[in-house]
């Protein structure tokens, strides 16, 4: 348990460091939330000339739009920001691309999303994130003490932060399936951070003598081994679709992965449970779960 | 915890076998789906983005309808004064209010009387809490009417439900598959098409309020007195079409014919100039109307305006009594097809705003199935490979049953008639990486219970009770996570939250049910007097 004096300030400086990137940096909002339009083009010809298009799309008066070459040399993906004028507005700027690019190109996807959806989308999102977060606490405090549910929750709200740090380092477009992620990470980390602390809670009742820091060491040793396996196995898993499943869910997976594997991983280990120490998780938590024991067998 | 009653291993069984067969009709060819019976033909609908298609989410201008609806009270205040031959002035719309001021003051009382006629009771459930239509209030002189709240909500709801019926008739004239159609919030409509390329016929069609009129051109005028901006107070002046150079009118406001009247209305080609024209009918009321119209005013010229746009203006050359009648204004086939298809659909309540878009192409979605397939080959190939190097037997006894938990996920999915989405299918293969550790959790207890000492029976038997709560807690956290993104999420990600969700529950019966019945099966038949879990 001597790690934590290492991993407490670590942690928090780089808590520190993500909230500050967050704040300067910036997230990379996708068109889900500030509103705008994406486009998918991939040009018939078999490699588009990017430098063309952009000067072609430059001239319309549509404001900074973004061309971006990913996968084959023949896609490109069309950033077009949101326009004055409402709701319409959106409408006309994807009709001008069309005229403008004619039949040279394939649309494989078109996506315009208003501002006001994009608002309430941001919003729901946000709403959605603070939901499950209180959910999830309330759900820990019935079935373990409050000590738990207190530590999962600062544990888990550090990995939030630091995967939006990473997001923000990374410029990863911030869009709906990001708060997926995002929600994903949360159950995920808080499965790891749970089957440790149901250990910590067994061995609370089995062994009254030992000190704190000494049991949730007990404790961590023993659910290693699984905690190991499992993430190499969600990892596994992950990599493949990184891998395999295309440009689509790139960015999805990369925050998966920096998520569940990196942060969560880290997080029950080197926060989740040192920090009982902190909580007092003795005090009050011993008493009523011998009481409960029998109940559980 | 290894025993299990002939009966219950009997349910575990069937309950796997059922939940995997509904998913067999997603494997089968359509034709044999066909043959079955109903309740088997349920499959996993493709979402938009795998299917290609097109999302649009269209919003109900609900201030028109407001606009609208304070229009017609100011109507029929002006009808009911004008009845009662009460003189007034100063007539107008403030917001949801009418006013007027009555100049005798004689009149201040017959006009109020007169006025109450307008305000009646709410009708529907609404009856009974005593509520009207329209609140009137008079100072002396000034009458205020105003439109009360639930009464314009009650006209917001009438003009979304009406404008869906619409839309409804408008698309599925584009004769695609399944277009689905529904109701969002208050004032949304969200209209999804598979299959749709291209969305822009489709946004042209929800585009046009379709208010078609057949109304006089006011001959009172000439061009240049119009044009120094002398518009008389009953006419208005409106554009024609942009390809004969918009070319203006002057048309009388008042609506001798108007769209709500046709039954019917067709596209075919003018005889003489083989030009696409619109062929419409009226019903009786409509053609009786019509011909009394085209009677008083042979010579002269009658415009039949769409939108407030004059799509032409032809002099009248004889009384049309049939009750049928064309429209010319040199269209396009499309054009003329577009249009005939509007009018038979009828006119929307109020504008339609589109205000979210979202169109993939088939090309893209197809590479979106082939690449989520890959990824999940070879994401299961990679966990399965991993469990079996780390724990033999016992791994290829939990591959087994994530086999089986994957065909029941999609058995589930297939019941409920769920959508697979991109999303989903990354939630799918995550569920596969996620479902193992249920079975590591309990594999590593049992571990764990042999160095202690057990023996290899008992130590199962307390791997899998003890591990029973860990799995509980640990998949209900995720569960929850799931189903917030469930009510968060639209489209794609919800598809995610599904099979997410979806994953959780059949992991739980399948890492603890199922791998139990097995090992426990093994158990029995093998007996082990030691366990070696590697």
């Amino acid at each position: 348990m001597q790690f934590r004096r290492i991993s407490f300030p670590a942690s928090a400086l780089l808590s520190i460091v993500a909230i500050f990137l967050y704040f300067n940096h910036g997230l990379n909002f996708g068109i889900d939330f500030i509103g705008g339009t994406l486009m998918e083009v991939q040009d018939k010809s078999g490699t588009a000339d990017l430098a063309k298009m952009r000067t072609t799309l430059g001239g319309l008066g549509l404001g900074d739009v973004q061309l971006q070459q990913f996968g084959t040399p023949a896609d490109v993906l069309i950033r077009i920001p949101q326009q004055p004028g409402g709701e319409e507005a959106q409408q006309q700027a994807v009709a001008k691309v069309r005229a403008a690019l004619g039949a040279e190109v394939d649309y494989r996807r078109v996506e315009v999303v208003g501002p006001r959806v994009s608002g309430e989308l941001l919003a729901l999102g946000t709403v959605g994130l603070l939901l499950a977060i209180v959910a999830i606490l309330i759900y820990l405090w019935f079935r373990f003490e409050w000590q738990f549910a207190l530590g999962a929750m600062i544990a888990n709200v550090h990995d939030l932060v630091l995967t939006v740090g990473y997001m923000s380092l990374a410029q990863i477009d911030f869009d709906l399936s990001s708060i997926a992620a995002l929600l994903t990470i949360l159950g995920y980390s808080l499965n790891d951070t749970v089957v440790i602390y149901d250990r910590i809670r067994e061995m609370l009742r089995r062994y009254k003598k030992i000190s704190t820091p000494e049991l949730l060491n007990i404790s961590i040793n023993s659910t290693l081994s699984r905690s190991i396996i499992t993430h190499l196995t969600v990892t596994l898993a992950l990599l493949a679709l990184l891998f395999f499943g295309g440009h689509a869910i790139h960015s999805f997976t990369a925050t998966m992965i920096f998520g569940v594997v990196l942060v969560g991983t880290y997080t029950s280990v080197f926060i989740a449970a040192p920090i009982l120490i902190y909580l007092g998780v003795r005090t009050s938590g011993v008493e009523t779960e011998a009481a409960a024991a029998p109940a559980r067998a | 915890m290894l025993y299990f009653s002939r009966w219950k291993t009997a349910g575990i069984l069937l309950t796997a076998f059922v939940v995997c067969l509904f998913a067999v009709p997603n494997f089968l060819p359509d034709r044999v789906v066909q043959s079955l019976p109903k309740w088997a033909q349920r499959q996993v609908v493709l979402g938009l983005d795998l299917q290609g298609g097109s999302h649009i989410l269209l919003e109900v201008d609900t201030n028109a309808v407001r606009r609208e609806k304070a229009q017609t009270l100011l109507d029929d205040v002006r009808r009911l004064l004008r009845e009662a031959r009460i003189q007034y002035t100063g007539l107008v719309i403030r917001g949801d209010t009418v006013e007027v001021r009555i100049t005798r003051e004689s009149d201040w009382e017959p006009a109020r009387k007169k006025l109450n006629e307008l305000s009646q009771p709410l009708g529907g459930l609404l009856s009974a809490t005593g509520g009207r239509n329209v609140d009137i209030t008079q100072s002396g002189g000034l009458i205020q009417l105003t439109t009360t709240q639930p009464a314009l909500i009650e006209r917001v709801r009438q003009a979304v439900e009406q404008s869906i019926q619409i839309i409804e008739r408008r698309v599925n004239e584009l004769g695609t598959v399944e277009p689905s159609i529904a109701r969002q919030g208050v004032d949304r409509v969200l209209v999804q098409v598979p299959g749709l390329q291209d969305p822009a016929r489709l946004k042209e069609l929800l585009g046009k309020t379709a208010k078609l009129t057949f109304r006089l051109v006011d001959q009172s005028m000439s061009p240049e007195q119009v044009s120094q901006g002398r518009v008389p107070p009953d006419s208005e002046l409106l554009q024609g079409p942009a390809k004969e150079g918009k070319p203006t009118y002057l048309i009388e406001k008042r609506i001798m014919v108007s769209g709500e009247d046709l039954t019917d209305a067709q596209p075919g080609f003018d005889q003489r100039t083989s030009e696409p024209i619109v062929t419409f009918r009226f019903n009786t009321n409509g053609a009786r109307r019509f011909g009394r119209v085209t009677q008083e005013n042979v010579g002269k010229p009658f415009a039949i305006v769409l939108d407030n746009e004059v799509i032409s203006a032809p002099v009248i050359r004889e009384p049309i009594l049939g009750g049928s009648g064309q429209i010319s204004g040199s269209f396009t086939v499309e054009q003329a097809n577009d249009l005939a298809i509007l009018l038979r659909a009828g006119a929307l309540p109020a504008p339609l705003t589109i205000i979210e878009e979202r169109t993939v192409g088939a090309g893209l979605g197809q590479d979106s199935i082939e690449k989520g397939k890959r990824a999940s080959y070879f994401g299961f190939a990679l966990v399965a490979v991993f469990m079996l190097l780390v724990y033999g037997l016992f791994g290829l006894f939990a591959n087994i049953a994530v086999a089986i938990n994957v065909a029941m996920i999609f058995g589930v999915l297939s019941l409920l008639n769920a959508t697979l989405t991109l999303p989903g299918i990354i939630g799918i293969v995550l569920t596969v990486g996620i479902a193992v550790d249920s079975n590591v959790l309990i594999y590593e207890r049992i571990r764990e219970e042999v160095r202690t000492g057990r023996s290899a029976i008992s130590a199962i038997d307390a791997g899998f009770t003890r591990a029973l709560a860990t799995i509980l807690d640990s998949n209900i956290t995720t569960f929850i996570a799931a189903a917030v993104l469930f009510f968060v999420g639209t489209g794609p990600v919800r598809g995610f939250a599904v099979t997410l969700g979806i994953g959780i529950i059949t992991t739980v019966f399948t890492a603890f049910e199922l791998t139990r019945l097995i090992v426990s099966t093994w158990v029995r038949w093998a007996r082990p007097q030691q366990v070696a879990i590697s």
